[in-house]
Order: structure tokens, then sequence, then C-alpha cells
């Protein structure tokens, strides 16, 4: 089963060491995670996408909580939510792709970001589904590099 | 305001959080702590090893519920007692080590004695902080005690860096802490607590199994009145010993891979089981999936992350095992239900768990029959048992005498049994008497040893010789790593790799002398009673060498991995 926990910690260093360790410490997976400030300076949101069955879900939540700078889990899956990625990816653009690779590009509401001779740069937001989708049709073309930042979410309403 | 450097604002603190005592160990970047210590009127008890430190530290806390502060310097200092911190941590025992740290200009270049002690200690404490301003060492401070002594305490370590300890600011003491992040919960959930109090009324076999939640929480009296209401019979984990009088009728010793019998079937045949500040670990489940099968389960403890861990079970309860306690006694007692009536239904139960009960004891006195001219270990913890009236603090090490100690010695009182129960830490015994000694100077403290166990911290005979700690170590001496030897008899072969230590043990009796301890030996069954009395007459440390049967095991066994019901019973 995946999960998606939104953390909110303490905006201090060593917290992401403390969350970190914890699931290395315990085995439990962690498929993608990222951080930012929150509105309020002393806090930081982390984005947690996890694995496993019920009775280790349920243990990620509750060990998270027991940690001291964690203020408050919020568990996104499974309630109506909206959850985004930001992707890089830099591909081949050899003279007889790029028509092609701008109309994929346009039909996922991307953005070229980058121009060299023989490269494109692309930027793309989407849920894991669509970003998916997109780099499969993008990948006969040669992708390069590829970048991305881990899903942020948020519950609905 | 006149300015206070960062050691007078760190010891105002301590004397305001009522510390008395600290145990530790000297070095370089504590210095400027220990120069301002010197002016102040705490008991400073140096150790000869830092993890001794954090153990007396645990000593200290167990026995007293008080919570046990250390001190050690930077690098070394600092790695040494992560032993003693990871146990405490296992154990849920409030310790503060204060750990000195090179200047903070200077963390992170691989200084002289630096080591990154926070990052070191983060999956073994509660919590841990490193003050990098001396501005925010006093809140630091008052929230290291507050989260080490509240919810399920545990070790919390502040890291000092030598410039802090100089550095000058205005003192202000937080008056009030308030850590968001941290609010354990301490009131157990009414319709929770309801559910629980039918589930027992209803129930035809039911076992408390009791764990170190109950001794923490202070609860025996309320397990006591719970137990005695209904005639429900209560068996504890080796951290629960004490949490219910060993020697009450309903007590059916300890659980687990070396419990009784009758405490292994009850658990097994029960139809509800009442788990109060336990955490179903795998030396009492046994092979998890048929530990209880046939059993409700109702889960009390204050950490959420102990319930369903290990074990499905039906009715979390999560609170102080205390709090929770009194009110599923309120709705007990207002639900109307007749006592008597319960417990003549529990007769059937009570007749079974004797018979069960009758089959231990007549396996009890077989090492007594075995005879021969060879002391028996049991017999050992059997007469100190006899002869202290069992009126003692008892720690132990690791291993078997850590079983037979559990076994052989009843258990009356809460916070006087001290043992490392979940990391299993050999050297743990004789440091945490010396910690328990401290705390009550006039009480009789004896540390139940194995030859092996006791060399992991010998040198701390030195340290009770220094402050008159008049500690008592009784040494099951059978020349063995005596635990692991007898897996490698009974799992591996008999093939005895690595264990044996008999023939260069040193001689303990001479070793006491020459720390200015007393050491005594017997080496016959005839010896045993006159060397206990006379360590105990003598009030000053004293190191009894028992030179007991080499190769007795402890039974009964339930081998790792297994059910409760294969248990080995001789």
């Amino acid at each position: 089963m995946r999960q998606v926990l939104n953390v909110l910690v303490e905006n201090q260093f060593g917290v992401l060491a403390r969350i970190a360790g914890l699931f290395s410490g315990r085995g439990f997976n962690i498929k993608s995670l990222s951080v930012s400030e929150t509105l309020d300076p002393s806090l930081s949101i982390m984005t947690i996408v996890t694995e496993g069955d019920e009775k280790i879900l349920e243990q990620i939540t509750k060990q998270l909580n027991k940690l001291i700078p964690v203020i408050k889990v919020i568990e996104v899956g499974g309630k109506p939510h909206v959850e985004r990625e930001l992707i890089l990816v830099k591909v081949n653009a050899k003279p007889e792709n790029r028509a092609e690779i701008l109309r994929m590009v346009e039909i996922f509401r991307g953005k070229i970001v980058d121009v060299s001779s023989r490269t494109y740069t692309i930027e793309m937001t989407g849920d894991e589904e669509k970003i998916r989708a997109f780099l499969e049709l993008i990948r006969p073309m040669g992708i390069k590099e590829m970048s991305r930042t881990g899903i942020v979410a948020m519950i609905r309403g | 305001m006149k300015k206070r450097t960062g050691a007078q604002i760190l010891l105002e603190c301590l004397k305001r959080e009522g510390v008395e005592v600290i145990f530790g160990y000297p070095g370089g970047a504590i210095l400027p702590l220990l120069e301002e210590m010197s002016k102040w009127d705490f008991k400073f008890v140096l150790v000869r090893h830092e993890q001794a430190a954090v153990h007396a530290a645990d000593g200290y806390a167990r026995a007293s519920g008080k919570v046990g502060v250390c001190l050690v310097t930077s690098g070394p200092g600092a790695t040494n007692t992560v032993t003693g911190i990871a146990t405490a941590y296992m154990d849920s025992v409030p310790v503060v080590v204060f750990t000195g740290q090179v200047p903070v200009s200077l963390i992170g270049n691989d200084a002289f004695q630096e080591a990154d002690i926070v990052g070191i200690t983060r999956p073994c404490t509660k919590h841990n902080y490193l003050v990098t301003d001396v501005r925010d060492l006093s809140r630091i401070v008052r929230e290291a005690f507050y989260i080490a002594s509240t919810g399920r305490p545990g070790p919390v370590l502040v890291d000092l860096p030598k410039n802090v300890l100089t550095a000058q600011t205005e003192f202000h003491y937080p008056e009030r802490v308030e850590v968001r992040g941290y609010k354990p919960t301490l009131e157990g959930h009414l319709p929770q607590i309801q559910r629980a109090a039918s589930l027992i009324l209803k129930a035809k076999r039911p076992v408390v199994y009791a764990g170190g939640g109950v001794i923490i929480s202070g609860a025996s009296e309320e397990l006591i009145r719970l137990a005695e209401l209904l005639d429900i019979p209560v068996t504890t984990t080796l951290m629960g010993l004490g949490g219910f009088p060993g020697t009450h009728p309903l007590f059916l010793g300890m659980l687990g891979m070396h419990g009784t019998y009758q405490a292994n079937m009850a658990v097994t045949e029960c139809d509800v089981l009442i788990a109060v500040g336990a955490r179903f670990d795998d030396r009492v489940t046994g092979k998890v999936e048929e530990f209880s099968p046939r059993s409700k389960k109702i889960h009390i403890d204050i950490d959420p992350t102990s319930i369903k861990k290990n074990v499905y079970v039906d009715i979390p309860i999560v609170g102080d095992c205390k709090r929770v306690l009194r009110r599923l006694l309120e709705v007990i007692n207002s639900s109307g239900v007749n006592p008597e009536e319960y417990r003549r239904r529990l007769s059937d139960w009570h007749c079974q768990i004797e018979q069960w009960r009758k089959q231990q004891e007549a396996f009890n006195n077989n090492y007594n029959r075995q005879g021969g001219n060879r002391i028996k270990p049991q017999h050992v913890v059997q007469k100190l048992y006899e002869l202290t009236g069992g009126e003692a603090i008892i720690t132990t090490e690791v291993g078997q005498n850590q079983m037979w100690a559990a076994q052989y010695f009843k258990v009356n009182h809460p916070r006087t049994f001290l043992s490392s129960g979940g990391l299993g830490t050999m050297g743990y015994g004789f440091p945490a008497a010396i910690g328990a000694q401290v705390a009550f100077p006039d009480r009789l403290v004896i540390d139940i040893a194995g030859d092996g166990s006791i060399q992991m911290n010998i040198q701390e005979l030195a340290t009770a010789v220094q402050h008159n700690l008049p500690v008592k170590v009784a040494i099951l001496n059978n020349g063995y790593l005596g635990m692991v030897r007898q897996w490698q008899q009974l799992f591996h072969g008999r093939i005895y790799y690595a264990t044996r230590l008999g023939d260069w043990n040193p001689d303990f009796v001479r070793l006491a002398e020459a720390y200015g301890a007393v050491g005594l030996r017997a080496t016959k069954p005839e010896e045993v009673e006159p060397v206990i009395r006379e360590a105990l007459r003598i009030p000053r440390p004293v190191l009894m060498d028992f030179w007991v049967e080499e190769e007795e095991n402890v039974y009964p066994m339930v081998p790792a991995g297994e059910p409760l019901t294969k248990m080995i019973l001789l």
C-alpha cells in the first residue's frame, strides 16, 4: 500500500536526520521526500511517500509522532487530495525530433526552459501518473539527464 | 542584571531540577564546568569508565524514581556512554547525560576529542540537543529533564561545547516548559476503558500480563486492587518484577522464554489478556503467531508505538497505567458486578492454574535433589532471598545470573529489581547497584552477577570503595559465559566455542582485596550460607565468589522462535 504523509516539523537542524534515521533504522521505505519552509518560519513541512502494509503504515505514523520535533502527521493518502511533482528533463533534440518534442510538451502543459544546439530542457509538473506517462513518451528521444523534486501534496478543500 | 557563565547557568538549572548527585568522569572539554562545580554542593560520584556513569545514573533513577544525571567529556568520554544510553532507552529510564564538546568554532573540523555524539545517539535517546548558544541553555536543560521524566521516560543527551560553558549571558529560568511537538497522553479514552471493563467482566479465564510500565507509573497499588477484586492471576515480565508482589498468591511468576510453567500456560490458555505497561517483546511472546491464541487482548500503554507493533490487540488504551487502572477500577466497581460471583466463576480457571503451578514446583525442587558437592547457582539466589528476607535492592548482570535472579528472588516491592531487560547489557548490574546504593545509602543492595558479566565493569570496585558504597556482589562463577554456553549446548552441537573463561578468570577474592574491597569465596554448598551471612555483616563493598556447577542450565526454557507451550522443563 502507498501512503502520502505530510509531516509538520520544527524548522531546526538535525530534524531531517532524525526522520531519515527513523526510516532507515526501522526498515521503513521512503519512495520520495521533499522538505520546505511553511508560512510560519519556525516550521517546515515534509511530504513523505512511503509503502507498507497496514501495520507498517500505522507504525510509521506513530513513530513519526513520537519524535519530539514532529508537530503533526497528516495522512494525506486515503483523503481527497492533490499531488504534484516538478521534474526537469534534458532530452536529445535532433532536428527531426524537435517538432514532436514541442508537441508533447504542449500536450502535457510543460515548458521548454533551456535550449541548446543538441538538447531541450523541459520543465513539467504533475502527479505520478502524468509524469510517468510523459517520461514514457519522451524516452525514445533519448533522456540525457533528469531531476525530480519528489511529491508535494495537500488535502482538498 | 548580572551576567552568568554557561557553567553557572547549568548548575543553577540542575539545582532547580532537584539534582543532588552527578555520576561522571572528567576531561578537557568540561573543565570549566568542573571548576565551577567545585564551589557547589553536588555529590559527584567519580566512576572509572563512562559507561558505568550512565548505568549508575540509570540504577539511581530506577531505584529512586528520580532523574539520573551524568556528566562526561567530549569524544571518547561521550562515545563510551552509548551502551549506557541505549540500555536506558530500551528500558525507559529517565537519565540526562551531559557531554562535553569541542568549541562551536571547531565542530566539524575533526578536532581533538571531537565526536558527533548527537548524531551517534540520535537513535538511542528519547531526544538530544547540541547547545550552540548559551542563551538557549536554561531552556534546553529544562526541556531535557521534562522530556526524560514524563510520558514514556527515556534518556536525553545534552551536548555542551566548551565555549558555551564559558560564555556569559543573563540568566532567565523558564518556569513553564512547553514543547509543542511533545504531548504525552496520560488519561485513557473512557469509552475504551468501558469496553475493557465489560470484556474483563465477561471473562472466564482472565490473566494480567504486567510490564515495567506498572513500576514506572507507580501503578502497583492499583494493579493489586484490580487483581484482588476479581481474583485475576498476574504474571509479569522481567521488567515488571516487583510491580506485583512476588509472594502474592495470585502471582504466577515471570512469563516468556524463562518464565514459569503456570505463567506461560495461563497466558496461552486465557480468554482475556490484560496487558499493562508491557510491549509484547519477542522474549515474552515466543513465536508471535501462536502467542495467547484464543484471547481477546486489552493493551494499556503510554506509548502508542508499543500498541499493535508485535501483536494485534482488540482494545488498545493509550495512557498512563496508574490513571487508566484507577479509571478501570471505578468503571468495574460501578458496573454492579458481584465480585463474589465473579470469583466463583473463575474457580475452574484457578484449579487449572494450580495444577500447572504444582508441575512447576516439582521442577523447582529438582536442583536441590540433584545433590552432589557442587554449589547450585539457584541455591545461592534462594539463600540470598532467605537470608535477606527478600528485603534488598537486587541488580543483575545479563545471562544465566539474571534469569536465576528473576526466578528465585521473589521481588515484593517496585523499584527493587534492576536489570537490563531490553538491551541485555552485560556489565549493567554492578554500576547500577552503585547508583542504587547512592540513592539509598542505608539499604542493602546486591548485584547478582556472573563471572563474565562482572568483568565488563569490574573497575567500578574502585568507585564503590572510594565512595564508601557497601554494595554486595554475588558472582555465580561457573567459568563460562553461561547463557551462551547453554545455547551452544542445546542448539549448536555442544561446541563450546569462545565461551570458556574459567581457566583465565582472575582470583576474584584477591582482586577485590587489591581494590580495597572484601573478597569471600564459597566452593561447597555448605559454605554458601556462612559466606552470605558474613557479607551481609560487613558494612563495606563485598565481592562473593561462588564456584557453582559449571554446566547448570536455566529452565524452563522456550527455544527462541518457538511458541510458549514448547517449554523445555528440564
